[in-house]
């Protein structure tokens, strides 16, 4: 157990340790490249190498100087808010629609082509039409993120459907339940952890295309930040909104991970 | 009402449509009438259409041809006066024993108050001898106690035919006897008409007042009828001994081996 415990914290602080020296050769070969020392001073504050005393991005995340100059926290709320607008208006439409497909063979028919043909389209080469249409970078960036979490949402909501066995159909048949009562009761018990498993896909590749769409719409969030250091030439900066697009991502993923596990029944009351 | 009309099955034809291929006409020319608290049971070769007939009673597959009166009633749908025990007990793993039954019994009987509602429930609870395992999940019980949840949900609704295919068939042999002791126990306290589809001879003539013997598909039908007249309560040691157990098991056997012997098994 100690070993074990020992090795989950040596392991990965060995690969962190080669991590900086693959950084800090990488530092030392291309020009101007931020060194490990210089980022961290840039994130957490100090006196750079020039001698001048710095604040870093992460030792005042909550700064407001103008409309055009937030700290750190409000591009990453900034992000997450479009990402949640989207998502959730995607759940909003995609759940009612997953479970129309998966109930309905008509549904089905109707709708599966469309879903085939527009679920492996990049999120992105829908943006330049909604920033037509929308002619709004908050609106063309919601929408974005909404056409990017349907897809995920709708296909496993009506797999989950799907894996509702006839046997469970049978007993509603012979209770007489009537429709709503059926995926009350029936359905929806059985196709809830499928539908959180699209809920978690759709939120995992939001994340990844916010920062994309934020770079290409500009105004605020993370991804405009990450692209607006590089026209600074703050190069420390990207290193650092890298870095917490990683953690915020993985904070996500966590989050959505226990919520699932929360509405399955095959993990609940197992002790 | 005639008790002797309670359950009737007129000229009865099931064809299944197979794209490509002619029809397949898996039974036909079922003539049956099924008296009040009578326990039948449908014994035939594999395929040879028992379940059909079984989900044509229970409204859940519509026969092609042919009437089903339930108690002068035509028979058009699915229903809870006739309650299906599945063969896989079908309980929907997310509720407990309690609220597998709770759920049954909620439905049908809306008029229940909450404290009717649960008395009705522990009652059928109690009735299969599962009171200690009544919060636990299906996939906490053995399979001999899910059948048993399945037995007292489709019960506790009150059906007027209680329609069960293969009920104990996944089970091994001392489940089996255990859970045919507490059918036929159950039976003695509260009277029901049982239709009871099985593979096993001995189940047969133990549980039934009389076996329904099919011939084989394709177009099965009604070979023979036996009755068995054995005066309950049935005790299976002292009925091996029997010579009206023996005539019966021997009619069954004959029927299903000789006459209707299916080489291809
Ligand atoms: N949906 C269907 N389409 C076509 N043929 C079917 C269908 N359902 C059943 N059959 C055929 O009807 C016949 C009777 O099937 P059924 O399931 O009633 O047999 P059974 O007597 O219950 O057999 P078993 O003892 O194996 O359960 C079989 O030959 C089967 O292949
Ligand atoms: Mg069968």
């Amino acid at each position: 157990m100690k070993y074990e415990l020992a090795r989950k914290i040596v392991l990965p602080m060995l690969v962190f340790a080669a991590l900086i020296g693959v950084w800090s050769f990488i530092a030392s070969v291309v020009e101007n490249f931020p060194t490990p020392t210089s980022t961290y001073i840039a994130a957490f504050g100090g006196v750079d190498a020039d001698g001048n005393e710095v604040t870093g991005v992460l030792a005042d995340p909550f700064y407001i100087a103008n409309d055009d100059d937030k700290g750190i926290f409000w591009q990453i709320l900034a992000s997450l808010e479009r990402v949640f607008s989207g998502f959730i208006i995607a759940i909003i439409v995609g759940v009612p629609l997953g479970l129309m497909v998966g109930m309905s063979k008509s549904a089905q028919y109707a709708f599966d082509p469309f879903i085939q043909i527009f679920k492996p389209v990049s999120p992105l080469a829908w943006l330049p039409l909604l920033l037509f249409i929308f002619q709004d970078i908050n609106m063309t960036a919601i929408s974005t993120i909404f056409v990017t979490s349907i897809w995920p949402i709708i296909v496993n909501t009506a797999l989950g459907v799907r894996n509702v066995s006839p046997d469970y159909l049978n007993v509603a048949k012979v209770l007489q339940f009537t429709p709503i009562e059926k995926v009350r009761k029936i359905i929806l018990p059985v196709a809830v952890p499928f539908i959180f498993t699209g809920m978690r896909l759709s939120l995992g590749i939001a994340w990844l295309v916010i920062v994309a769409a934020e770079m290409l719409t500009g105004g605020i969030g993370i991804g405009f930040w990450i692209w607006d250091e590089y026209n600074n030439l703050n190069y420390h900066h990207i290193i650092i909104g890298i870095i917490i697009v990683g953690v915020v991502g993985f904070l996500l993923d966590l989050i959505m991970g226990k919520i699932a596990d929360y509405f399955d029944y095959r993990k609940k009351g197992r002790a | 009402m005639a008790d002797q009309k309670f359950l009737h099955l007129e000229n009865i034809e099931k064809r299944f449509h197979i794209p490509g291929k002619p029809d397949y006409v898996a039974v036909t020319n079922v003539d049956l009438e099924i008296k009040q608290n009578e326990i039948i049971s449908i014994i035939g070769h594999s395929g040879c259409g028992k379940s059909t007939l079984l989900n044509m009673i229970s409204g859940l597959d519509m026969q092609t041809g042919g009437y089903i009166f339930l108690q002068g009633k035509e028979v058009v749908g699915p229903g809870p006066d006739r309650a299906v025990v599945f063969q896989n007990h079908s309980l929907l793993p997310w509720l407990t024993v309690y609220q597998n039954i709770e759920m049954a019994v909620k439905k049908v009987m809306p008029e229940l108050s909450k404290d009717e509602l649960k008395a009705r429930v522990e009652k059928f609870v109690t009735m299969v001898n599962l009171d200690h395992a009544k919060d636990k999940l299906p996939d906490e019980i053995s399979g001999g106690m899910k059948q048993r949840v399945g037995i007292a949900r489709a019960l506790a609704i009150k059906p007027k035919v209680l329609l069960m295919d293969e009920p104990f068939g996944a089970l091994d042999s001392l489940t089996r006897a255990n859970l045919q002791e507490h059918l036929m126990r159950i039976q003695q306290n509260v009277q029901n008409t049982v239709i009871i589809i099985t593979h096993d001879v001995d189940e047969a003539v133990l549980l039934s007042d009389r076996v329904i013997m099919m011939t084989n598909g394709p177009e099965a039908t009604i070979g023979e009828i036996l009755e068995v007249n054995l005066p309950r309560p049935r005790d299976r040691v002292a009925l091996q001994k029997d010579p009206e157990y023996t005539r019966c098991r021997e009619a069954i056997l004959s029927f299903l081996y000789e006459k209707f012997a299916k080489e291809d098994e």
